[in-house]
């Protein structure tokens, strides 16, 4: 099932590279999405039966032999929240390869017109894009999960670069740049974990580790995690190896946004996790947590800095992004009721953070600029478009009820309850920065009056572009009001399997 | 046998001072590429008697992809972007080479102080902390987009000898997933060169600066 669940989107990938006629190639965008998710549900339910998501990280430990890729609970629930993005992401591009075919568009503010790259280029890259990150979820060996990881970056490289435009060239070079180098450190990271299980024969088999966990070279390990930490890290957008991220996901197509947002940040997240685990397997909690706490607070205050001020909305929503990934980090380093939280953030925040990409996108077609001052009385342009962009603020801000309010509740909650009172009062006046330099430019983008630009033609909104990031926010608040029990077992599984203090 | 593993070590030591300070852009692709094989030929002569098929193999995969593939890559993205022949550095060579010795010393006294298990070859943490940070120095110093994916293979190298100097064996496996990443990087890498020097008429990253969140005008107007 796992391999079935990694070798559909590859071989539709590639499949995806030959296939002529844009309506099968289309067709075949959805249907490996829809059977996707229906893989990962499967093997969820399957999973769930054999009630193997009970216990702790060597729960899921492999009786003989190597495996190379096998689910827990940490790494179901995020192909789960992978795959649901893809689905919405599939019929969101869908909708926007056919708008794009049909008038590629140009940037308003140069007068660029958009020679877009292949469509099949597009297409493949995205499936590929799906494989890699399944086996990211999957794998249970470090050096592998750091291979698939990278495998990441580079099939993402090309969806950046779709609109063959200057600065998506620029954003696209750095983003190579900056995140092989960064990864490349993750790899001494991993050099160092081998090294700190050498005399023990762990290897950098994650069973192996979390069994032999207590006997591990203390010292050797703390390296391997500032490492692991710094390489994935900044894959993750934590400030201050966030330097790419802005960029990146600014200049990309608003569908790839969302993926790199909603997805790709988590897959990083893993790796940290992962190592984060290992560490706390084998007594160090602390240390980890201290240094998830010292950064998640860091790239929430970056945020926020960056926030003020900034001109461009898809930025803005980059920056929104890394200020979300402080507050997983800030929950998993806290621990307890905290890393619960942090899980859960980390699915609304995927869920929401593509929704808003999806309706940046229609943001985008509807007024061909991304510059915040230029956007003015949306709602009269584009009603729809509008009360999602708004809801889809409200959402993200952490207003109740929504899955991210519970989360940024219970992360405050269990720093109140461990006496950081700095700490909680930081991160609530930093929130609250936040809620405000994003209220401002949201409500001025959509309310307001709005001056007609010369030769402007009535905009039709998109049906198929806004569908996916209005059920995305439904989902979302559904989430705030009612956590379904199987849902709560996951994430409780999920914890158990990240470590961190408890 | 660890006699020529020492002189490789030296040799590699020599290769990032090397690197320093030439200013060919071809040389400095020829460097790196003497480098990636010489680092090759290392697990050979590290191990005690007869090297596994295994191992052979490996290096053979290494060697041509270090020796053959990768300069050949980069010569023709250096030709397709009709870049000027030198690397155009941002300081001078002679801060390059003391810079470079500075984190010698630096790597030398690191590696002292690292608790990593006994090597049998003398300075090969040392070498490989070394050969990281002349990587750096290569992607932060110098400002042409082949000069960087130079100086990320340079790292790539100095991460590889580390890994033998802390005789973590990988499986085959994952060795060929990080081999092939390392190949498709700087393949993509290759390509992006390519369209860089055609969007912008050349391949200078410094000039790479139109994102940023405090622009002088309004997307560079």
């Amino acid at each position: 099932m796992i391999i079935a669940m990694m070798l559909l989107p590859l071989a539709a990938g590639i499949a995806a590279f030959m296939i002529r006629g844009d309506r099968a190639r289309r067709a075949l965008l959805l249907w490996t999405a829809r059977f996707h998710l229906l893989f990962t549900v499967s093997q969820f339910v399957l999973a769930f039966r054999a009630g193997t998501f009970s216990a702790g990280p060597a729960a899921a430990a492999a009786p003989q032999g190597t495996v190379w890729f096998q689910y827990d609970a940490l790494g179901l629930f995020f192909a789960g929240i992978a795959s649901l993005l893809f689905l919405g992401a599939a019929h969101y591009a869908v909708a926007y390869l056919a708008a794009e075919k049909h008038d590629p568009g140009s940037d308003a503010d140069d007068g660029f017109i958009f020679n877009n790259a292949p469509e099949a280029v597009f297409t493949g890259c995205l499936l590929l894009f799906l494989a890699a990150m399944t086996g990211v979820t999957a794998s249970r060996n470090m050096g592998l999960l750091w291979a698939l990881v990278e495998a990441t970056t580079l099939l993402s490289a090309p969806l950046i670069y779709f609109h063959r435009h200057k600065r998506s060239l620029e954003a696209t070079w750095k983003y190579l740049l900056i995140c092989s180098v960064g990864i490349a450190l993750a790899l001494m990271g991993n050099l160092f974990l081998g090294a700190a299980g050498l005399k023990t024969g762990a290897g950098l088999d994650l069973s192996a580790l979390f069994l032999k966990a207590a006997v591990l070279d203390k010292p050797l390990l703390k390296a391997a995690f500032l490492f692991l930490f710094v390489g994935y890290g900044t894959k993750m957008g934590l400030s201050p190896f966030h330097t790419w991220l802005p960029d990146a996901h600014s200049e990309a197509p608003a569908v790839v946004s969302a993926l790199l947002s909603g997805a790709l940040l988590n897959c990083a997240f893993l790796g940290i996790l992962r190592a984060g685990a290992v560490c706390a397997a084998a007594g160090l909690a602390d240390f980890t947590g201290g240094i998830l706490v010292l950064f998640g607070l860091l790239s929430i205050i970056t945020a926020a800095l960056f926030m003020l001020g900034q001109r461009d909305y898809k930025r803005l929503l980059a920056y929104s992004s890394i200020e979300h990934m402080g507050i997983l980090a800030l929950g998993i380093g806290l621990g307890g009721g905290a890393a619960f939280g942090a899980l859960l953030g980390a699915l609304s925040h995927s869920l929401t953070k593509a929704g808003l990409f999806f309706t940046s996108g229609v943001v985008l077609a509807a007024e061909k600029t991304k510059r915040i001052a230029d956007v003015r009385g949306l709602w009269r342009r584009a009603p729809a478009t509008a009360a999602l962009w708004l809801a889809g603020f409200f959402i993200i801000t952490g207003a109740p009820p929504s899955g991210i309010f519970l989360a940024k509740f219970l992360i405050l909650k269990e720093a109140v309850y461990g006496r950081h009172y700095w700490l909680a009062g930081l991160f609530l006046f930093f929130l609250a920065v936040l809620f405000a330099g994003m209220a401002k430019v949201f409500i001025a983008m959509t309310f307001g009056e709005r001056e007609a630009k010369a030769a402007e033609k009535p905009f039709t909104e998109p049906r198929g572009m806004l569908v996916p990031a209005c059920a995305f926010f439904m989902l979302v608040i559904g989430l705030g009001l009612y956590l379904p029990g199987w849902l709560r077992a996951l994430i409780a599984a999920s914890v158990s399997n990240a470590g961190g203090k408890l | 046998m660890h006699t020529f593993a020492e002189l490789i070590i030296v040799l590699i030591i020599l290769l990032d001072l090397a690197l320093a300070v030439t200013g060919s852009l071809s040389s400095c692709i020829r460097l790196v590429a003497v480098q990636g094989v010489v680092a090759g030929l290392l697990p050979l002569l590290a191990g005690s008697g007869a090297p596994h098929l295994r191992a052979l193999l490996f290096a053979a995969v290494i060697m041509t992809l270090k020796g053959a593939v990768f300069p050949w890559l980069l010569m023709r993205a250096r030709d397709k972007s009709g870049a000027r022949k030198d690397v155009e550095p941002l300081i001078s060579y002679p801060a390059s080479i003391v810079l470079c010795l500075g984190a010698f010393i630096a790597s030398s006294w690191m590696g002292s102080r690292l608790p990593l298990p006994e090597t049998q070859v003398a300075w090969i943490v040392p070498a490989s902390l070394a050969t990281i940070f002349t990587g750096f120095l290569l992607i932060t110093t110098r400002s042409k987009a082949i000069t960087q994916v130079l100086g990320y293979l340079v790292i790539e190298n100095g991460i590889y000898i580390f890994g033998l100097a802390l005789f973590v064996e990988q499986p085959m496996m994952v060795e060929l997933a990080i081999l092939l990443d390392v190949f498709v990087a700087v393949f993509v890498m290759g390509i992006a060169i390519f369209h860089i020097s055609r969007e912008f008429d050349h391949i200078d990253t410094a000039e790479l600066s139109e994102l940023s969140d405090w622009r002088r005008g309004e997307y560079g107007k």
